[in-house]
């Protein structure tokens, strides 16, 4: 049973990993042909000319500019959006506003794409502008915005209500309260939800392709390339931008898995004494 | 009471940007190039109805591969040691960092005529097979996609049931193969459905996977709309009632998916 | 020369969602006093701290501290602080930094917050814990912090809202004599809300009985427990048999079918009342020696003494007894006029007192009950 399980395993991590080992593999192509299925020797010529492509730079800056807009205004946006969801009595109220909340999410990507793109071309039109990077910026929030507050609301509601009434019962004004009690207690949530709006940004297409006007956008420029030929720089800046992921998911869990051994300890410690 | 005024710029900004986008879909779908109304546009969302149909079945039939393929998987992910659950977890959702597009276009490398599996097939001595340009591909594009919404609330609601139940139902006479039918899957039930919702959604509506491993033969309705907005066919208002159309199928697919789960928290489980 | 009371409540109404919790509510507590307010989940005493800590507006009514209104002043402005039922301590913080919370906010020097902080940990035994995380502690520590960290601020008047709820029972009894003690050192008054009669008995100066949102009786622990005002005080202050009865004369009431000499007076001639006999002021003689006898339909063994239910004429009484008797016997019920208490009739007449539904499992599965209950109270109050 248990090697049927593990043999099952591998097969879907291959499956899983396949495209993405092919991908690194021809970054390192040594082929000028640009050939997407010949491997014919190992070179990193693609990395250099990487860093000299203005294009694929200036699309990759784009969308790093995008991203951290985004992933700000909406952490920001969607904490506070989160702490006004919790103090909502009327259930309707929240009903209402946590199906608002979950549209971006339920309705397909496409159909989100294609209202915005009606939005800001009516409106831009009306002040003569055009669609680009403020429109790209503003659909990002938007995307990013319900993912925030899947992030900040639960660690709103594990939080023991009673903390802030406590801190105002020791003398603290509600903001100070707010400041220096409730805001402690949801930072992990609220850094989980601003991580995922920087990576959502960062890989978003869909969205962006209908929103971008001639704004480029890197996801937008290897977009425009798939109709022809990918460039092999390409698959370099992935394995760059993976690898940057990759070791950033590692510190991240590193750490993680430090604090919860440190908190498996402090809880033992803490029987003992009780004992 | 301060709280609720933190409430009032998200909201804002919410209806604003997602709430009136939609009634501007509503209004464009019903309404002419001059801006009055019609109902031609809707007439003519008819003729795609093919199209309509295969992004159904495609969809679908994805959605359903990838829960059978993804149970088994979860449910070993959810039996082992907790460090090694982390690991395994992070390992699933790893290629979900990897862009998209790319992904997809490392499939087309794989999936050609001349491409890596048929010359890998070739060099056994099997004969090539073709496979890029074919429904197969697109399914397996949208499997590949998505595999990972599924895993994940499956994963998440597997560690959620407490042994002491599995024990019980053991106590109670239950054998293996009854236990699983009857407390393990049912009690996984809102993660097969927080799985399905979130593989069928994109996966029905792409058109990205479908334009690059199906060829031109193979459209499905997010082919159809990108074309009205951005493509040859420019068409706004048909784009508008397609969009609608497609809108509101999903709708009732979710509402007919949701009367087996009244967990309106969801969603929680990625990351 | 009567002094001001440090708090007063007068003519107080709430509801929740068109629920009245509170309803006509006035109360007084002087400076000093250890009160506690007693009842059932959903009575309204939490409610009624929340009222005077700031955190609930009352629809009605006017709350005095040292005789100012304080119905607009926040919660962070009151002098008054709260001890949580699950202690709310923050868990950002250690336990010095807990404690030293709300000196700092009201800007301190730190030297003096040192001492003070100190000398508090000091006087709930958590000397040498500055530096834990919160976290690290047991229940009892972390009551004690809660404790401390209410304390330092030298507050007129301490709201303690189910403090030792989480508290198991060997735990609890130990943390009763404490806070005890620590209210007659500080003198500081101590509002303590329970719905755990013992506690509520053995703690307190003044027992503020509350059922639906009004005040059912306020008085000593004795005065409550031997002068229960209604059937519900009598059913909820310890067991109590509760019969139908009739007031013949002064000082002669009639019940269960026969005369018994009493101590009360003033009623009308042949007014109907509740007649209230505590278990254990009942006792066994051979049943030729008194009027009221009765078969023994029920014996449970409770340590110091015996639970014995007897059925007299279709009504179980429930008798404490050291001396044990077999089921099926018929023993003699004898009860001394002291012990006989005579109460109008209330809306709660016939609904307690009576112990023909009685058994153990059924009072435990109550308890239960009133626990998810007050879960589920404390939910509703945090959404508010």
């Amino acid at each position: 049973m248990k090697t049927v399980s593990r043999i099952y395993m591998v097969l879907i991590f291959l499956f899983l990993y396949a495209p993405i080992f092919v991908l690194i593999l021809f970054s390192f192509n040594d082929s000028s042909a640009m050939s997407r299925s010949v491997f014919s020797g190992f070179s990193l010529r693609w990395y250099s000319r990487l860093f000299q492509d203005r294009l694929i730079m200036e699309a990759l800056g784009n969308t790093l500019v995008i991203a951290v807009v985004a992933a700000a205004v909406s952490t920001v946006l969607g904490t506070a959006g989160a702490i006004g969801i919790g103090s909502l009595k009327n259930k309707w109220m929240r009903r209402v506003t946590m199906n608002v909340t979950n549209l971006p999410m339920v309705n397909p990507e496409i159909v989100t794409g294609v209202s915005m793109m009606l939005l800001f071309v009516i409106s831009t039109r009306a002040v003569g502008a055009n669609l680009g990077m403020g429109s790209l910026i503003i659909a990002h929030i938007t995307f990013c915005l319900p993912y925030v507050i899947m992030s900040v609301r639960p660690k709103l509601m594990q939080m023991d209500p009673h903390l802030y009434e406590a801190a105002q019962d020791l003398g603290c004004a509600p903001t100070s309260a707010f400041f220096k009690v409730v805001l402690p207690q949801i930072t992990p949530g609220i850094i989980t939800g601003a991580i995922m709006a920087f990576t959502l940004s960062i890989d978003d297409f869909v969205i962006s392709y209908f929103t971008s006007g001639t704004t480029q956008t890197l996801p937008i420029f290897i977009y425009s390339m798939t109709r022809k030929r990918i460039s092999p720089e390409i698959n370099a800046l992935s394995t760059v931008l993976f690898a940057a992921i990759l070791v950033l998911l590692i510190v991240v869990n590193a750490r993680q898995s430090v604090i919860t051994d440190k908190a498996a300890r402090l809880q033992s410690e803490a029987e003992e004494a009780e004992a | 009471m301060k709280a609720k005024r933190a409430l009032l710029p998200y909201l804002i900004w919410m209806l604003l940007f997602t709430v009136v986008p939609m009634f501007m879909v509503l209004f464009f779908a019903f309404t002419d190039k001059a801006g009055t109304f019609t109902l031609e546009n809707m007439r003519q969302v008819g003729q795609y109805s093919n199209v309509f149909l295969r992004s159904i079945w495609q969809g679908a039939l994805a959605t359903v591969i990838c829960l059978l393929l993804s149970y088994p998987l979860a449910y070993s992910i959810a039996h082992m040691k907790f460090k090694t659950q982390n690991v395994m977890i992070m390992l699933v959702m790893l290629p979900m960092w990897m862009n998209f597009l790319l992904r997809t276009y490392s499939w087309m490398t794989l999936l050609e005529d001349n491409g890596i599996l048929n010359n890998l097939f070739a060099a056994l001595g099997l004969p090539r097979v073709h496979m890029i340009n074919t429904a197969g591909a697109v399914v397996l594009g949208m499997i590949y996609n998505y595999i990972p919404y599924m895993i994940l609330p499956l994963y998440t609601v597997l560690t959620k049931i407490d042994n002491s139940v599995l024990e019980a139902a053991q106590d109670l006479g239950a054998n293996k193969a009854q236990v699983f039918a009857r407390v393990t899957l049912p009690m996984s039930m809102p993660g097969i459905i927080s799985g399905i919702t979130m593989v069928f959604v994109p996966a029905v509506s792409t058109f990205i996977i479908s334009k690059m491993l199906g060829g031109g033969g193979n459209l499905l309705i997010g082919d159809v709309v990108e074309m009205q907005f951005l493509g040859s066919a420019y068409n706004p208002n048909l784009g508008s009632a397609i969009s609608l159309v497609l809108m509101v199928l999903i709708i009732i697919c979710m509402g007919i998916m949701n009367q087996f789960d009244d967990d309106d928290e969801r969603g929680a489980m990625m990351i | 020369m009567e002094k001001e009371p440090i708090i007063a409540l007068k003519d107080i109404a709430v509801a929740f969602d068109g629920e009245p919790v509170l309803q006509n509510f006035s109360l007084s507590i002087r400076d000093g006093e250890f009160v506690t307010l007693l009842g059932p989940s959903g009575c309204g005493k939490t409610t009624t701290l929340r009222i005077i800590g700031g955190f609930v507006m009352p629809d009605k009514g006017d709350v005095f501290f040292n005789g100012k209104r304080i119905n607009d002043v926040p919660p962070y402005k009151r002098e008054v602080n709260t001890i949580f039922q699950k202690y709310a301590l923050f868990p950002h913080l250690n336990v010095y930094d807990n404690v030293a919370f709300g000196m700092r906010i009201h800007k301190r020097p730190e030297k003096e917050i040192h001492t003070a902080v100190k000398e508090m940990l000091d006087m709930v035994n958590l000397r040498g814990f500055e530096h834990r995380n919160v976290d690290r502690l047991s229940g009892g520590q972390q009551q004690r912090v809660a404790i401390a960290r209410a304390l330092v601020n030298h507050p007129k008047v301490l709201l303690l809202d189910e403090p030792l709820g989480a508290l198991d029972m060997k735990l609890r009894k130990d943390m009763q004599v404490e806070l005890k003690k620590i209210q007659q050192q500080t003198g500081i008054t101590f509002l303590f809300v329970t719905h755990d009669q013992e506690e509520a008995l053995s703690m307190s100066d003044t027992v503020v009985v509350m059922d639906n949102g009004c005040i059912q009786q306020i008085g000593t622990p004795q005065d409550i427990y031997n002068e229960p005002k209604n059937a519900f005080v009598a059913d909820f202050i310890g067991e109590s048999n509760i019969i139908d009865g009739t007031m013949r004369e002064d000082f002669l009431v009639e019940f269960a079918g026969c005369k018994f000499k009493c101590v009360d007076k003033g009623f009308r001639k042949d007014e109907p009342v509740d007649v209230v006999i505590r278990p254990e002021d009942i006792d066994v003689v051979a049943p030729e020696d008194s009027p009221l006898h009765g078969v023994v339909t029920n014996v449970t063994f409770k340590g110091v003494h015996n639970e014995i239910i007897v059925d007299v004429h279709g009504f179980k009484w429930m008798v404490q007894s050291i001396h044990y008797t077999g089921v099926g016997e018929r023993i003699g019920l004898e009860i001394g006029p002291d012990d006989i208490h005579i109460m109008h009739k209330s809306r709660y007449s016939g609904s307690f007192g009576d112990y023909s539904t009685f058994s153990d499992e059924m009072e435990e599965d109550i308890m239960t009950t009133e626990e998810a209950e007050e879960a589920d109270e404390a939910k509703q109050e945090a959404a508010e």
